[in-house]
């Protein structure tokens, strides 16, 4: 199958500080992969290199077969590839749902204004919020936002999306709403790569999961084996940290 | 109670006429202030380290020193001092406009340090490019956060404006003095009745002002 995401030996230092160093990773089209962690273990960071918003230090990041690097000329379209939702706060406040949805299209992409506004209505209707249309973020729910933000990255068509601890700050009641619409994601076949704490989302949703301690890839494999038969101590113990 | 006064020859048109200048320094003063204001905040926001000094002596400066003693030094003291001889209403948007630049630069300091991260980047992660950024996403934050404290600003300069007529400005508040002094016989109870009006002009041309700030405020709040 398609390689969307090849990651080559690629380290992420601040001065005398290793983040995580010589991490591999492919992502194939279609393919869900969660990535856990205990915190500060890197996860997040190493997300965030994957479309530029981190610099590396060295290995390299192929995002559809181009070089990810802040500094080329192309970045803003490679970027365009890989939509990235975040922990939280991330709409625009100034800009109504609609609004929030249709800036980059527009802008960036210079798609006709009328045909956006009918996908993003289609796009809304389809996560619940076809009302919220023209409402302002700060008249939004978290779990709402959260899903206003997934559609902000789908309607750019990326090639892969990212979603980093995405329902990490929400309540927990809205937390289920903003999986679903994930989930559902990845039943349509989307190639998405998934920072969560929640476990057993986590193996409902992934095709592989990935372990990452202190920097490094400690294990990864398929869920069943990686949640039933964890082959590492350290895995074993971390998975024990979320059973009571 | 001194009313009749006003009705006299053409007093009250006077008394727009001085108000009127009171106005145009304070509205020229702030234009000027959120120009330069603009400038020195997203400079001060940079936080170059020669640069942070400088604003922020600058800042104290404004902060401690009395708007009269300002205007003194502008307007007699560069006449003597440099052989500048500058109009006096051109001193006191000097003085003015040194005044509100500070405190433009310092609500644009703060706006710009305000808008979290997050903004920026999921701006350019939609791929955004810089340009884009800044006008889609943060400039049009951070006019919302500034336009309402900017016209709290012009509200306090109409009011402080009446310090001008000590440089010899005929602006409201000296108006209202020579209409005093000149009925003193015919009317000597006239400043109540004079200095009520005058107090009524700068109510009616600062309320609307702060109420558009309160609306805009309120509007935008996020």
């Amino acid at each position: 199958m398609e390689e969307i995401l090849k990651v080559n030996n690629v380290c992420k230092r601040y001065e005398d500080i290793t983040v995580f160093e010589n991490m591999n990773l492919t992502v194939k089209k279609g393919e869900v992969v969660v990535i856990v962690g205990p915190s500060g273990c890197g996860k997040s960071t190493f997300l965030r290199c994957l479309n530029a918003l981190e610099d590396i230090q060295d290995g390299e990041i192929l995002l559809d077969g181009e070089k990810v690097d802040a500094a080329s000329k192309n970045i803003g379209s490679i970027r365009e590839k890989a939509g990235m939702v975040f922990q939280s706060y991330d709409l625009f406040p100034h800009l109504t749902v609609l609004q929030n949805l249709m800036l980059a299209p527009v802008k960036v992409k210079k798609r006709d204004k009328k045909e956006v506004e009918a996908e993003a209505l289609t796009l809304l209707e389809r996560v619940g919020l076809l009302t919220k249309k023209d409402s302002f973020p700060r008249q939004l729910s978290g779990g709402q936002k959260q899903r206003v933000a997934i559609v902000r990255a789908l309607i750019m068509h990326p090639e892969i999306l990212l979603l980093d601890e995405i329902t990490a700050a929400l309540d927990p009641e809205m937390v289920r709403e903003v999986l679903d619409v994930v989930l559902s994601l990845a039943k349509e076949g989307r190639t998405m790569i998934i920072v969560t704490h929640e476990m057993q989302f986590a193996r409902a949703v992934a095709d592989r999961m990935v372990f990452i301690d202190n920097g490094r890839i400690v294990e990864e494999g398929n869920p069943e084996e990686f949640f039933d038969n964890p082959k590492t101590d350290r895995l074993k113990q971390f998975l024990q940290t979320f059973s009571y | 109670m001194g009313f009749e006064v006003l009705l006299k020859g053409n007093n009250m048109v006077r008394l727009l006429a001085g108000l009127a200048v009171s106005l145009r320094i304070s509205l020229v003063s702030v234009a000027i202030s959120i120009v330069l204001g603009v400038i020195l905040g997203i400079l001060m926001a940079l936080k170059n380290p020669i640069i942070t000094v400088i604003s922020r002596v600058y800042l104290e400066i404004v902060r401690i020193m009395p708007q009269m003693v300002l205007l003194f030094l502008v307007y007699f003291g560069t006449t003597k001092a440099m052989g500048i001889n500058l109009e006096a209403e051109t001193a006191a948007v000097i003085v003015f406009s040194f005044w509100g630049t500070a405190e433009m630069a310092d609500l644009v300091r703060g706006a710009l340090l305000n808008i979290p991260a997050i903004q920026y980047e999921s701006s350019i992660s939609l791929g955004l490019n810089k340009l884009q950024t800044y006008r889609y996403v943060i400039v049009p934050q951070i006019i919302r956060r500034m336009i309402p404290l900017s016209i709290n600003l012009i509200t306090r300069m109409i009011k402080t404006t009446s310090l001008v007529m000590m440089i010899g400005i005929v602006e409201v508040l000296k108006v209202g003095q020579q209409i005093i002094e000149a009925n003193r016989k015919a009317s000597p109870g006239a400043a109540f009745g004079v200095f009520l009006i005058i107090f009524l002009l700068y109510f009616i041309a600062c309320w609307p002002i702060s109420m558009l700030s309160r609306y805009l405020e309120k509007r935008w709040e996020n």
